[in-house]
């Protein structure tokens, strides 16, 4: 019998064959903290221990809120900086014009491998699975037990394999498709399991639009969510990965799954997550003319340069007729939109681009809403009060459908605009 | 172990924002603050007038979104004894073990139980009492006992560590 992806990795570390239900111990390759690295460092304190196990397996990358809003996130972040000097820790990206987005920089600079054991104190760690890491997210006082042992426990998780074929039609994107699963299978859909994307339409995407699947795997509550680790992500990893630890895995054949999905993207259309939940889904033809204040491109989800391409295609040339916040995913996101004249064309089309970060996705600044309006988003979640108001309303879409429904002042149809 | 309360009883899917508004992660950072604003933006009327030794009572997914931990740590400030839901979101099952509050899962026990009812909670028997009648639910399993009997995962490291 073969084993799944999770299978292989879990067992790898554990030093031998696992199956789905056994409780595993394993020392992670990466632990990624962002802001929370402080309240996190206040736990780790209450353990006793003076030194984290290997300061040079965490990572911390400043990005809910920077540059800082208010004194407390200024101290916050002034904790971690002391923290980061005293543990000795390499790998830290401050508010400089190297950072950005955490999970982004993560698969970036070379964290984000292969075959490697990464854990997070953010629930969209996930998404590292689009280069075939085993990736997850913890709490706070488990990333401090964390760095105190050097261990964590898993339970080997079931697997869902999602196998998808056929081409997306014009106008429609990888986020349509991780929307059209969550309304399909349910926020708890894939509770406790590991999510395997497999198949050739898999394969023909972008390591972009794979980030975008699998950084939403927890809206459906997975564990972690993984592609395939083919020649595409090792062409990109060779040169920038941090540890040569890394190895291609992925599920034998003959594995075993607890539910098995298909999708042909042929059959997926432009769409929305309407308020309050991740899989309250309605195609365009659903919700189109619903009027809107705010329009966000940004987030973990969708602000990559491919994302910014398909946005700024539609907005050239034109104007947007509500206020649309454009944040890049990193400054190296940012630096190429620079070049490749798309910061331009959001200048020209009335956008507000603010720094590379969180934004307002969960509320803590740079575009929150106010009681009452209506925001069109590319980020992950539409819960109420996510951005930062429980009056408000948020639609969650593609980079293509909200670039299209900014520019008419209500949800509008990408396809209509192309 | 046992805990009597009051029961506040929601619906499926509820979320950690609306249990801890994201808004809140780093302005509010002391534990014993966090308890003013549990449920804020999913029950004001918990939120006023929630009582120590209080049960929440939720359906499936509970816990759903973000890892913050501070949605565990909210209800439990709260002082709010346990909570009984048909199902748990991955991170926050394990947040809550880790943070040393209750949680038991009983779909049955959900459907009969109602906002307001007094129900007993009798961890040695696995049991829901409730007025509509006793439940058993499945004990943890057995590599998290040692976490819960040790109060939470902090206080087991330490013990674990010999600190």
């Amino acid at each position: 019998m073969g084993k799944t992806f999770a299978e292989k990795v879990l067992g790898k570390a554990a030093g031998g064959s696992v199956s789905a239900g056994q409780v595993v111990i394993v020392e992670p390759h990466f632990c990624m903290s962002h802001d929370n690295a402080a309240p996190i460092w206040g736990t780790f304190k209450k353990i006793g221990v003076d030194k984290v196990w290997k300061p040079d397996h965490l990572v911390f990358i400043l990005d809910h809120a920077i540059p800082a809003p208010t004194d407390k996130h200024a101290e916050n972040h002034m904790q971690i900086r002391a923290v980061v000097k005293e543990q000795g820790i390499r790998y830290f990206y401050d508010v400089t014009s190297k950072g950005g987005v955490c999970h982004q920089i993560m698969c970036e600079e070379g964290f984000a491998l292969p075959g490697l054991i990464i854990v997070g104190s953010d629930s969209h760690t996930c998404t590292y699975g689009a280069f075939g890491a085993f990736s997850t997210g913890i709490g706070r006082s488990e990333m401090a037990a964390t760095w105190a042992t050097g261990q964590i426990w898993f339970r080997v998780p079931e697997s869902m394999k999602i196998t998808v074929t056929g081409k997306f039609s014009k106008g429609v994107s990888a986020k349509d498709l991780i929307l059209k699963i969550a309304g399909d299978i349910k926020a708890d859909g894939a509770d406790y399991m590991s999510i395997e994307f497999h198949g050739p339409a898999i394969e023909e995407m972008s390591l972009a639009e794979r980030m975008t699947l699998c950084n939403m795997g927890i809206e459906i509550g997975a564990k972690n969510a993984v592609c395939p680790p083919d020649q595409k992500v090792l062409d990109f990893i060779k040169p920038i990965a941090k540890t040569d630890q890394w190895e291609a895995m992925w599920a034998d054949d003959d594995a075993v799954y607890a539910q098995e999905l298909h999708y042909d993207l042929g059959d997926i259309e432009p769409c929305v997550a309407k308020p309050h939940t991740v899989d309250n889904y309605a195609p365009i033809g659903e919700v189109k003319g619903t009027p809107i204040h705010q329009a966000f491109l940004g987030s973990c989800t969708n602000a990559r340069i491919e994302d910014l391409r398909l946005a700024a295609d539609i907005l050239k040339g034109k104007e947007v007729a509500v206020r649309t916040i454009v944040i890049p995913a990193s400054w190296s996101v940012y630096r190429q939109a620079l070049d490749e004249g798309l910061i331009e064309v959001f200048l020209d089309a009335g956008c507000v681009i603010t720094n590379p970060g969180c934004g307002p996705c969960m509320g803590n600044h740079e575009g929150i809403l106010a009681p009452g309006e209506t925001c069109i988003s590319t980020a992950n979640r539409n819960f109420k009060g996510r951005m930062g108001n429980k009056e408000s309303f948020i639609y969650l879409a593609s980079p293509m459908t909200v670039a299209a429904s900014a520019l008419k002042g209500e949800i509008s149809d990408p396809r209509e605009v192309l | 172990m046992k805990i009597t309360g009051k029961v506040w009883k929601y619906g499926d899917d509820v979320n950690t924002d609306v249990i801890f508004p994201g808004k809140y992660t780093y302005t509010v950072s002391d534990r014993n603050e966090m308890g003013k604003y549990a449920l804020e933006d999913l029950d004001p009327e918990f939120t006023k007038n929630a009582q120590p030794g209080d049960i929440i009572v939720g359906g499936k997914n509970w816990g759903c979104g973000s890892s913050r931990e501070q949605a565990v740590t909210c209800i439990k400030m709260r002082g709010i004894g346990a909570i009984i839901a048909k199902g748990f979101a991955r991170i926050y099952y394990r947040n809550a073990l880790n943070e040393g509050l209750p949680i038991v899962v009983s779909a049955e026990a959900v459907d009969a139980i109602e906002k307001g009812d007094e129900v007993t909670i009798d961890f040695d028997k696995s049991e829901i009492v409730t007025p509509k009648g006793t439940f058993k639910f499945p004990p943890y399993p057995d590599f998290v006992k040692g976490l819960i009997e040790d109060g939470g995962l902090i206080p087991h490291v330490k013990k674990s560590l010999g600190l």
